[in-house]
């Protein structure tokens, strides 16, 4: 099903440095820009120009990284920075119009929420006023697209958490969370996929890989995939860990 | 026919032009500090620019080779010696069979570059050999090299080589120094973010001498000085970032975004280093001073094309030469 053509002027295309554009439509987490942003992604996909390196899709915006010199080459006189512009603005006028109502993949996730694996929950009932149980009743009670991956290797942002479940970063960020690790930080939620610092509040974990070098692809999830979480006991878990190795 | 690591650096790595491509999956690209030092040590040798090699911080590894080959140091100048006599860096070497390299000090730049002659034996992951450490791939198994480490080569000696008994120096070399010195100012081109400085920030990040501080590593360069006062300032969503961003942070700091920074950030980008300086940047290191110079987008980009251009022009006189060399030597 496609929606109707609603070409907004609120989009802006800057340079990202001399080797990479952007284009950014505004700064709001919503479903509607995130629709329309994998469907410039697919635009990209199907228009693709020579020199063209990457394309990292984010909240927001698009950013493409190009060759300059593999662009210049099939251009010829044009600067490089102002011809990527024009493929942007052409991504977004014609890109916008294949904006689809369609669903992405969905990916159930079996997340443990007991206190050994969620250093933070006593915080977030604490701070929220939720108990434990309504925690993961909201938290598993909605499907989450996946709205980009960045920051580390396999790391989905996904949004929007349940308004009574929003809270803030830690004060101090942890200097070691664990792989699997389910946070949350503002509208957002996500899992840590490799070790690495971290400054979400953690409310829980996951048995599943979501980062292996050694499968193709690396990552489970992708941008625009869906995240259902759904809860198990403890003992689920470490079967499923066990059943991992 | 390999390469042995009879002592380790404090940071020895496989690298190439990075991990293109894979940033919708959060992947780093990677790759080398010194694009151009990488790239003219593989012209030296013969090969593509763009093939592996090994980057070295000091104190650098010892390496040992147990089979002839043809190899080139670039980038910068540690104090190279082959089994005890001295060598120049930006040329072809000529290394015999159980001869070693070491380096023995500091004499300009932060990150030197070994090619190899065909390149290295190590297998790529998702198209690159770049070694990530963070997520332990690429490279030789994800990690840094240590001693006893023995990496493959894919081939010894070109053929026209294999007689000539002098090892050493062959009589040519990459012209270089103006990569690094034609100005004592690295560029930059205007970020998104630059106008929500204050008048004043802005002339002091244009004047101001800054210092690159000890947190400094492949992922970024903490810079030091007055701190960056802004007339405005809102949270901003993560989006895209690149090799040589440069965020504003919460302190009123800053940090330069190197090879191994993340694929998404959330900081104010004030400004972006122009692509044909960050060689330069990458031969500074923690206690270095530098100064900024404002560029406009076309000249950045005039800039980079021309640097490519050099290194294509490099890549194809170093082979003519090493044919020419290869002819005149044939008995």
């Amino acid at each position: 099903m496609t929606s109707p053509a609603t070409p907004d002027s609120d989009h802006a295309i800057y340079a990202l440095g001399d080797s990479a554009v952007t284009i950014s439509l505004g700064e709001q987490i919503d479903p509607r820009t995130h629709a329309q942003i994998i469907a410039m992604r697919r635009w990209i996909d199907a228009n693709r120009f020579d020199g063209l390196i990457d394309c990292i899709t984010a909240y927001s915006s698009l950013t493409v990284l190009y060759d300059v010199s593999s662009v210049k080459t099939s251009i010829g006189q044009t600067s490089v920075h102002v011809y990527i512009s024009k493929y942007l603005e052409n991504a977004y006028r014609l890109g916008a119009l294949q904006v689809t109502d369609a669903k992405g993949r969905l990916v159930t996730i079996p997340v443990c929420y007991a206190d050994a694996l969620a250093p933070d929950m006593e915080e977030v009932c604490r701070t929220t006023g939720l108990t434990r149980e309504e925690v993961i009743t909201l938290h598993t009670g909605r499907t989450y697209p996946v709205y980009m991956v960045g920051f580390l290797p396999g790391f989905a942002y996904l949004a929007q958490v349940d308004d009574r479940l929003v809270v803030s970063r830690k004060l101090r960020p942890r200097a070691r969370v664990e792989a699997g690790s389910v946070g949350v930080a503002g509208v957002q939620t996500g899992i840590y996929p490799v070790v690495s610092p971290g400054g979400w509040q953690i409310i829980g974990r996951t048995p599943l890989t979501m980062f292996d070098v050694k499968v193709d692809p690396p990552v489970l999830l992708a941008t625009g995939d869906e995240v259902q979480f759904c809860a198990i006991d403890h003992a689920a878990y470490q079967q499923l860990v066990h059943d991992r190795i | 026919m390999r390469v042995h690591v009879i002592q380790a650096g404090i940071l020895d790595t496989l690298q190439d032009m990075g991990r293109r491509g894979y940033g919708a999956w959060g992947i780093n690209v990677g790759g080398a500090m010194d694009r151009f030092a990488a790239q003219a040590a593989n012209a030296l040798v013969g090969n593509e620019a763009g093939e592996a090699v090994i980057e070295m911080h000091f104190p650098a590894a010892q390496l040992l080779f147990d089979t002839d080959c043809l190899i080139s140091v670039t980038g910068a100048d540690f104090k190279p010696y082959i089994d005890d006599v001295p060598v120049n860096t930006w040329k072809p070497l000529l290394v015999r069979q159980g001869s070693s390299l070491v380096f023995r000090g500091r004499r300009w730049g932060c990150r030197c570059y070994m090619a190899v002659h065909r390149g290295f034996g190590a297998a790529p992951w998702l198209g690159s050999i770049s070694t990530n450490l963070k997520i332990g791939a690429g490279g030789l198994t994800g990690r840094a090299l240590k001693k006893g480490d023995i990496i493959p080569l894919l081939t010894g000696l070109p053929e026209v080589f294999r007689s000539r008994a002098e090892a050493g120096a062959l009589p040519w070399s990459i012209s270089w120094e103006d990569v690094y010195t034609a100005d004592d100012r690295v560029f930059f081109t205007t970020g998104r973010e630059w106008n929500w400085l204050s008048k004043a920030s802005q002339q002091a990040f244009m004047e101001q001498a800054w210092r690159i501080d000890s947190r400094s590593d492949r992922m970024g360069y903490y810079l030091s000085g007055s701190p960056l006062m802004f007339d405005e300032r809102r949270e901003l969503l993560s989006s895209a970032v690149s090799f040589g961003t440069v965020q504003a942070l919460p302190d009123g700091g800053m940090v330069v975004l190197m090879a191994d920074h993340q694929t998404t950030g959330g900081y104010p980008r004030v400004a972006h280093i122009a692509s044909a300086h960050i060689p330069k940047l990458a031969q500074l290191g923690a206690g270095d001073t530098l100064r900024f110079a404002i560029l406009n987008l076309d000249d950045a980009e005039k800039m980079l094309l021309s640097q490519k251009a050099r290194i294509e022009r490099i890549v194809r006189s170093c082979l003519d030469k090493l044919q020419a060399y290869g002819q005149a030597h044939r008995s």
